[in-house]
């Protein structure tokens, strides 16, 4: 019995094994094609038809073209204004309600709670958000991809359900000494609750950096474009013509490829820099975000 | 009401509601911004969507607009669309519980079972890594991989496939969907079940080696009845989203070509709506899609309270 068991055991380890070992290789594989595509010589990468395992040549010609295109910098500029100031607000905001939300014997805070949980679960749909967008005057204006989405629902929840597991004796001192509520909030609350503020940064920042939707709806100057919509233009209308101009149309097709593939580097590298350092946040994230409200 | 508050039923509702403000003041004061944000932005759209019920014209405004009743509803439901991307989104969703639910599931038993503490953080940083990556990048990446010339199209090309984009064959739009949203998304909705899996009580597995029982059924018998709580709970919330398909990557994947098998009822809505200003047919499909998904989570969570007393509510 035993040494059966072992048996199946040590069968058991080796099946999971290489299961795993095969996720990581579909998952990681795909990166390191478009890395190699990137440094590629554009002629031999047309030509070449499925798997790659070093750069074909090597060629900085697309990170050239990538990098004096103004539609990527503006881009990256965008972006960056609507991360820092965007997150900064959905961070504010977020830590004031669920501060307010997690105090006991507020009269109106079940009614509160209710009100705002009920949006989880029932919008007015995209075309009556155009329209208040609209109205609020904010259409193409880079506040349209902020203002609308200041507070995540979701995210106020999980702020508020590791709030109210704060000691109340510790409010209570504060109160005492006579501090009131904002500086009980910025100067107690918020420090204890640090582990929370890095994954609310992480959840808003992750969902600003890839928002494209609502921009692409609501702004129609191509200036105030954030980056993933002049990716978009790039990578899925296919059109890099504008950033191979002198090349005959034969030449800007093969150049058009690798650029393709250096856009996907640079639009993705900066992320996959940050993520090993905020992967623990994540994982103590989404445990707190497992906590009922 | 008898019973209700017996303790302070001498107070008045008029006295506790001024002691309350006069406590708690600064409180509600904070509270403004927030309120205003879900006034204007949730529920002013939640008002906005009587379009549906009107002939909305933007010179009218939507007060003076005038109803129509339920013409835009009679027009949807009889139309050739609805039949179409009721089925799509129905389809895709059924998909994405049978195949995209589970696989998370999987990946945090096989990650459990791992005991060599290196290669697990391995595993674990690789398959997050995908969820990090842009959508729109995603997309560019399946666009490319899946063309004419891409390496999964040559792959395929080993097995018998004609080699054509695979993003132009109807048949293979969903598929494509499905695999590539496993892919980008298994690692990060694995952790949930990571975290549930470490509040497993460990005696039980002590007691289960004594009994003799191999290790897969200690994962059958013991780890996976110990996340059942929060596979409930997810799936619940699943529900609830059933016709919420991820549109935008619909909306960036799909073509022309591909609309009989990809169009779903939110990417309509943006095309009729946004793309061709049919304001309000487009709100009543929108409407049409909140309401069904409400009812789907109220039933799930119904459904489940009965079953295994483990609910949302």
């Amino acid at each position: 019995m035993q040494a059966e068991n072992g048996l199946k055991n040590k069968a058991f380890d080796w099946i999971i094994n290489t299961a795993l070992i095969l996720l990581v290789i579909v998952t990681l594989y795909p990166l390191l094609y478009v890395t190699f595509a990137s440094f590629s010589e554009s002629s031999q990468l047309v030509a070449n038809k499925g798997f790659l395992f070093k750069p074909l040549g090597f060629s900085l010609e697309a990170y050239k073209s990538v990098f004096s295109n103004p539609g990527i910098i503006k881009g990256y500029g965008n972006t960056l204004f609507i991360l820092v100031v965007g997150v900064t607000l959905n961070l504010f905001l977020t830590a004031v309600a669920a501060y307010v939300l997690s105090r006991r014997n507020v009269m109106w805070n079940n009614l509160f709670t209710f009100l705002i949980i009920f949006t989880m679960f029932f919008h007015g749909g995209l075309i009556p958000l155009y329209l208040i967008v609209k109205n609020v005057g904010l259409i193409d204006s880079l506040w349209a991809t902020i203002v609308p989405f200041a507070v995540s629902t979701f995210n106020l929840i999980i702020m508020r359900t590791s709030f109210s597991a704060i000691p109340e004796s510790l409010e209570e001192s504060a109160k005492i000494d006579g501090a009131n509520h904002l500086t009980i909030l910025f100067r107690i609350i918020l420090p204890l609750s640090k582990p929370v503020v890095a994954v609310m940064i992480l959840y808003y920042a992750v969902e600003k950096w890839n928002a494209w939707f609502y921009a692409s709806i609501f702004l129609k100057d191509r200036d105030l474009f954030p980056l993933q919509l002049v990716l978009r233009e790039i990578l899925i209308a296919n059109s890099t013509d504008n950033m191979s101009t002198g090349a005959s149309s034969a030449d800007q097709f093969m150049i058009g490829e690798t650029i393709k593939y250096a856009t996907i580097i640079v639009a993705t590298v900066p992320i996959l820099v940050v993520y090993p350092f905020v992967q623990k946040y994540f994982e103590k994230g989404v445990m707190i975000g497992a906590v009922k409200g | 009401m008898s019973g209700y508050k017996t303790a302070s039923s001498h107070n008045s509702f008029k006295q506790r509601f001024i002691r309350d403000f006069k406590l708690n003041k600064l409180l509600y004061f904070m509270m403004i911004p927030v309120l205003l944000y879900y006034v204007i932005f949730h529920y002013a759209p939640m008002y906005g969507a009587v379009i549906a019920f009107k002939d909305f014209s933007p010179m009218k405004g939507i007060m003076g607009s005038e109803w129509v009743g339920l013409q835009h509803f009679r027009d949807f439901f009889s139309s050739y669309y609805f039949w179409r991307i009721l089925k799509n989104t129905v389809v895709i969703s059924l998909y994405s519980i049978i195949f995209m639910f589970p696989a998370p599931i999987i990946l945090a038993l096989l990650i459990n079972e791992v005991r060599n503490q290196a290669f697990k953080r391995v595993v674990q940083t690789v398959s997050y890594m995908p969820y990090f990556i842009s959508l729109v990048v995603i997309c560019g990446m399946i666009t490319d991989f899946t063309n004419s010339n891409g390496i999964i199209n040559s792959l395929f090309s080993l097995f018998g496939y004609d080699g054509a984009a695979m993003l132009q064959k109807p048949g293979l739009f969903r598929p494509v969907y499905i695999l590539s949203e496993i892919w980008q998304k298994i690692g990060w909705e694995s952790i949930i079940y990571i975290a549930a899996l470490a509040g497993i009580d460990q005696e039980q597995y002590e007691a289960a080696r004594i009994d003799g029982a191999s290790r897969l059924k200690q994962m059958l018998y013991i780890t996976l009845p110990g996340i059942l709580p929060t596979i409930t709970i997810m799936f619940i919330l699943r529900m609830g989203n059933m016709l919420n398909v991820g549109f935008e990557k619909i909306i960036l994947l799909y073509s022309p070509v591909t609309y009989e098998t990809a169009d779903v009822i939110s990417s309509f809505v943006y095309r009729k709506g946004l793309l061709e200003f049919g304001w309000s047919y487009s709100s009543a499909v929108g409407l049409f899609n909140s309401l069904v998904n409400l009812i789907l989570l109220i039933s799930a969570n119904y459904i489940s309270r009965k079953v295994n007393k483990s609910s949302l509510w």
